[in-house]
Parts: structure tokens; sequence; C-alpha cells
């Protein structure tokens, strides 16, 4: 059977004052329908320019997608004309963002704002538009729908701004959702109530979702495959349950041995990683992680480790403890 | 534990902000019950962690603890010296002894000012030292503790990472050798693979310097490791607190089971096989608080004497305090 998405050696980079900055420096991957893809990394690992580019929402310049192609469902989404790009978006693949009040726009009504997007893609009556939407804000959980579609997004909290925009996300039945740190602004309890609604929603509609975040512990929870990523590369992929069982890559092994857990009694001195994340002007030739790497050989500085299968669905990039590595000699 | 341990000890503390309407004459309408009647006791070089959601009122009590913020009620004693009713005079030298160090490194040091200036600051407001010269030296010893190159001293905070400035905002509130810190979330804005580093650098100058500190986060797993009890507050009031292991393996207060529930745990297996409690809706404003016991709209055990009665904070085993009805 064809992926969904199939991404492959996507490359992004930025025009700044400083230099180029090598965003996304050769990413490929598949989804498959239904299923959930974690992408986890720090700050500025290119975790979500990646999803912005599969959107196409790279404003160019400054920035280019310099090579790659986005197959979706067939259809290479970088080479699409905009009017069939602005097709898809939004229909066949709904986004949202971390801060929901910043991308709600504060002077229209909630119910505007979603029944604008039902009224674009659907090409339904106004009133048909108004019907689904308060169907839609009723499955997201909020009180009153009906009562409740003609306030502004001041007048909600954050965790219901938020199902606002997965109700706005799944107005059209997408067979994407990407979520791009959707529970990061939000507290642990309205955490796991959007994790749950998103589960639920996702097995109701046979939906496909990419799950961006920097909690390992939230991935844990929603995501069926995992990526790791590291100054604009993949350092590791597997499945949910190799990659804490079994995490290869030093940098993955590395942060989930710093995360103290909530369930544990031992409290002796968290295992820290040295130094800070690079930020990706003038990448060196190598891999990105060496510096901060205690395993790190001579050929580590001089070539980058591509990323290989090591065992059945899991992919490594490095040159220690990857499949060509020294280590499993 | 002997009272005489006790190194800060907050009694009744409430701190109230005023709703106004009007623009000449404004007339106050209404009030933030940010903090609304906490107590607690710190001991001598241990960490009591405060946690909660936003808006919970746990960085107002913090600041309202060291007298940032005007207390609208209430006691907070320090070393026995009332802190609230002391003169400014010595309110000014005590602050020396009472430090914070805070959440956003990029907000919290002086953008034109340089390392040296930011970090000496205090060495210069109470006098600790005179002279550039041994300013300078002791900002240097001061870097060095906290892992920073001495030779930076000159450098503006724009040069710095994330992680190298909050540990220039350690060593300021280290610069008046205090014997309390208030640290308000000082590794949420941090890298994951950052706020380790952070964590083990404040543990170290604990022990180092025999410090104590107030541990303000909603990190509970950060929590859990770092600290020796841990208080749980809910719409400006705690309603448990106690030891780490009784509080995360024995939690009794319906929130702080929701809220323990829901932290994520990065193992799969775990996480998804354990049992979740989900809270139904979101918490109230702190202006318009729910009568009688503050959670009862969300409390799934929550029955009638709950939504009139405040319940009463009672002590259920040897320092495991809480304030329902219920339990």
């Amino acid at each position: 059977m064809a992926h969904l998405l199939e991404v492959h050696d996507l490359k992004v980079q930025f025009k700044t004052l400083a230099g180029f900055v090598q965003a996304v420096n050769g990413v490929s991957f598949n989804l498959d329908k239904g299923k959930t893809l974690g992408i986890v990394g720090e700050s500025g690992c290119g975790k979500s320019v990646t999803v912005l580019s599969i959107m196409r929402l790279i404003e160019e310049p400054p920035g280019e997608i310099s090579n790659g192609v986005v197959l979706f469902e067939g259809n290479d989404l970088l080479k699409m004309e905009i009017e069939a790009m602005q097709e898809i978006r939004g229909k066949e693949i709904a986004m949202i963002f971390q801060d929901p009040m910043t991308s709600l726009n504060p002077v229209l009504t909630i119910g505007k704002q979603i029944s604008e997007a039902i009224i674009l893609h659907k090409k339904v009556s106004k009133e048909e538009a108004i019907d689904q939407t308060v169907k839609l804000l009723e499955m997201v959980g909020i009180p009153l729908a009906k009562e409740r579609y003609n306030d502004y997004p001041h007048q909600f909290s954050g965790g219901m701004r938020q199902r606002v925009m997965i109700a706005m996300g799944l107005s059209c039945n997408p067979s994407l959702l990407i979520a791009d740190e959707p529970t990061t602004a939000l507290d642990v309890t309205i955490q796991a109530q959007i994790v749950e609604l998103t589960k639920s929603l996702q097995s109701q509609f046979d939906m496909s979702v990419i799950w961006i975040t920097h909690d390992l512990g939230v991935v844990a929870e929603i995501a069926d495959n995992i990526i790791v990523m590291y100054a604009g590369y993949i350092v590791e992929e597997a499945n949910i349950y190799t990659i804490f069982e079994n995490p290869v890559h030093p940098y993955t092994k590395a942060l989930l041995k710093s995360l103290p857990r909530v369930d544990s009694h031992r409290y002796d001195r968290l295992e820290i990683i040295p130094g800070s994340p690079p930020d990706c002007i003038d990448l060196t030739v190598g891999c990105p992680f060496v510096p901060r790497c205690p395993y790190a050989i001579d050929r580590c500085a001089d070539e980058h480790p591509p990323l290989e299968l090591i065992e059945d669905e899991h992919k490594v990039a490095c040159w220690v403890m990857g499949a060509s590595g020294s280590h499993n000699d | 534990m002997i009272e005489s341990n006790v190194l800060i000890s907050v009694e009744g503390l409430k701190k109230y902000f005023p709703i106004t309407q009007g623009i000449l004459i404004q007339r106050e309408i209404g009030a933030v019950k940010a903090v609304d009647d906490i107590s607690f006791k710190i001991f001598k070089g241990e960490t009591l962690g405060l946690v909660g959601e936003s808006g919970c009122g746990k960085t107002t009590s913090g600041r309202t603890l060291l007298q940032l913020y005007k207390p609208t009620a209430g006691h907070v004693y320090f070393n026995d010296i009332d802190l609230t009713t002391t003169d400014a005079r010595t309110l000014r030298q005590l602050r020396r002894k009472l430090q914070m160090i805070f959440q956003d490194p990029y907000a919290s040091l002086n953008p034109r000012w340089t390392i040296s200036q930011i970090v000496g600051e205090s060495l210069r407001v109470h006098k600790i030292l005179i002279g550039k010269k041994a300013q300078n030296e002791r900002v240097s010893e001061l870097l060095e503790l906290v892992q920073l190159d001495p030779s930076h001293l000159n450098r503006y905070p724009h040069e710095f990472s994330g992680g190298q400035r909050q540990r220039i905002g350690v060593a300021r509130a280290l610069a008046s050798e205090p014997d309390f810190i208030v640290c308000d979330e000082p590794i949420s804005a941090l890298d994951v693979s950052i706020q380790a580093q952070i964590v083990n650098l404040l543990e170290d100058l604990q022990s180092k310097f025999n410090l104590t500190y107030l541990f303000i986060a909603h990190d509970l797993s950060m929590v859990r490791h770092i600290c020796n009890r841990v208080a749980v507050m809910y719409l400006g009031v705690i309603v448990e607190s106690g030891e780490r292991d009784e509080l995360y393996d024995h939690p009794q207060h319906p929130y702080t089971k929701a809220l323990l529930s829901a932290v994520p745990i990065p193992d799969p297996k775990a996480t998804r096989a354990r049992q979740r409690i989900i809270l139904e809706g979101d918490v109230p404003s702190p202006a318009n608080p729910p009568s009688g016991c503050k959670f009862h709209p969300r409390c799934p055990i929550a029955g009638d004497e709950c939504k009139i009665i405040d319940p009463e904070w009672r002590e259920i085993s040897p320092n495991h305090w809480i304030a329902c009805h219920k339990v």
C-alpha cells in the first residue's frame, strides 16, 4: 500500500544577515493512513520548519526549500500550483499551532472563523455551515456551543481556544492533521484533555496525525512512530516502544536519561548533556552532535552519518552506534 | 522536626489585586484573589516545591513572601523576624539573605548591562564590597561557581544562550550570600537537554552553601526530583502538602490525584496502561472563585457540603496536610 505522505530528502534554508541557516538538512519519512507520527526535538532542531514546508507555508524569501519531494496521496506538494495547494490546505491537510491566542483572529467571532473554512472548501450554504460549526464545537467539548458561536477568542480560556483550533482543523475532515506543539502552552490537566480528544477524534475519522513536541512524555502517549531531530537532521526513527526501550543514538539515549519520572523513587543526580544545541548557521560537514557526544570518534567530525536501518523499522544516524558502527561489530 | 529549624514561616498570607473601573475616578469593583490565605513552613536546608497550574497563585505567593508585593493580610517570618511589619531599613538589609531566580532568562537580565554589572549589582547596592576591582573579583568567582567562563564578565546578555543566561541569573542571586532563594520556574523556559544542567547546578549550590529553596514549578516530574516536600496549590489556596514520596505515591486530594495522573510519563507502556483522571472544564477565575471548596465544580467526588463550607486544613498523617471534606 502506498503511504499517505512521503517526504524525501527535504532541505530548507533561510537567508539571514549572519549567513544561511540550514534548518532542515535532508529529512525523509513516511506516514501511513490512520497512524500518528511524533516528531521530537529541542527548539531550533527544524521540526516546525519540516511541517511548514509540507504545508508550503515557508515564506520565500528569506526561506527556501532547496531540495526534496513531498508526496501526499501521490502528488508532489512542492511542485503544486498555489491554487491547487490552497485546495489541499485546510481541506486535506489541516494544521493546529502552538499558541491558540495568536493563531485565532481576535476581531472575528469563533463561529465565523470556523464556518469560513467550511463555506470555502465544502461549498455549502451559510446556514448549513453554521449548523456544521455548532456540531464541531459540541464534538470538541465546548459547552453551550450554539450560544458561544458568536463569542470572540478573548472570551475563551487557553484550553477552549485550543479546542476551537482543533474544531477548525477538523472542519473539512482532513486526512492529515499536523499539530505543532499543540499542548505546550497549556497546563497538564488541559493537555490530558486535548490528548484524549485528539485520540478519540483520530479513531473516529481514520485520520493521520503528525504531532510535534519537545515533550517525550506526550509522544509516549499518542504516537505510533517517532522521529528524533537534531540540528535539522533525523538522528533516530523507530516504533514508539522501540525508542523508549532500546534507544540507540547517543542524543536520544542522553535525552531519555536526563528526564526525571513522576512515578520514580530514584533521586540520584540527573544525567546531563553538556553544552547546548548548535545554531544551524554554517553547520560542519560532520555529525552536528559531535561537540556534545561522549562516544564521538574522528570519523564523526569529518563525515556526516547517514540514517541507516539497524533493525526492523528502526533507523539511526550514527557512526559509532549505527548500522556501520564499530560498536556493533 | 523541631521549630528552631524553621527558616521561613508563612501564616495566613493573602494577596488580592484590586479590579478598578472608571478613568478619572477609579472605583474598586472587585479583587483578584491571587493568594487567599495560605500557611506553610520551610525548614533550613530543604527545598519546598510549590506546584499548580497557571493562574493558581504560585508566583504571586513567592513574590508576596519576599515582600515584592505588599501582602493584603498575613505574616511572613524569616528567622522569627516578621517581614510584613518590620521597618523598611531592616527589610532592605534582610533582602541580602532573601533572593530570587526568575523564569525567563531573556526578560530578567537587563540587555544594556554587562554581566559584571548584573551579577555585581547587589554587591554595590548593599555595599558588600567597595571598589570595582574587588567587585569584579567576586563576580569572576561567582561566574566560576555557576560554571561560566569568568573572563566573560564584560559581555552582554545577548551573547549567551538560554542556559548560560539562567546561570547568570543564579550567580546574581548568589552574590549577596543569601540563606533563602525563591526559584520561580527556573527551568520552564529552557530546552530539555539544558534543564538537567540547571537542576544539578541548583542542587550542588544548595549542598555547598546550605541554601533553602522555595521551588515554584509546574513540571511535577522535576519537582519530585528536586524537592523534599511539596505543596499543591489550586486557585489561591494550598490543597495538599507532604513529603515528596508520600504525596506522589499516596495523593489524597482529588485535585492532586488528577494532576499527577495527567503528567505524561516518558514510557509508552506505563503511560498507556495507567488509569487517568481527566478533569472536566477549566480553572475558574480567581476574581470570582466558587464558594466552599474552590475545587468543587471540577471535583469528581464533591458533595453538598463542599459547595458551602470551606474545608479545614488538617493533618491526616505525620506531615501530610490536606484541605478536603471527603478524605
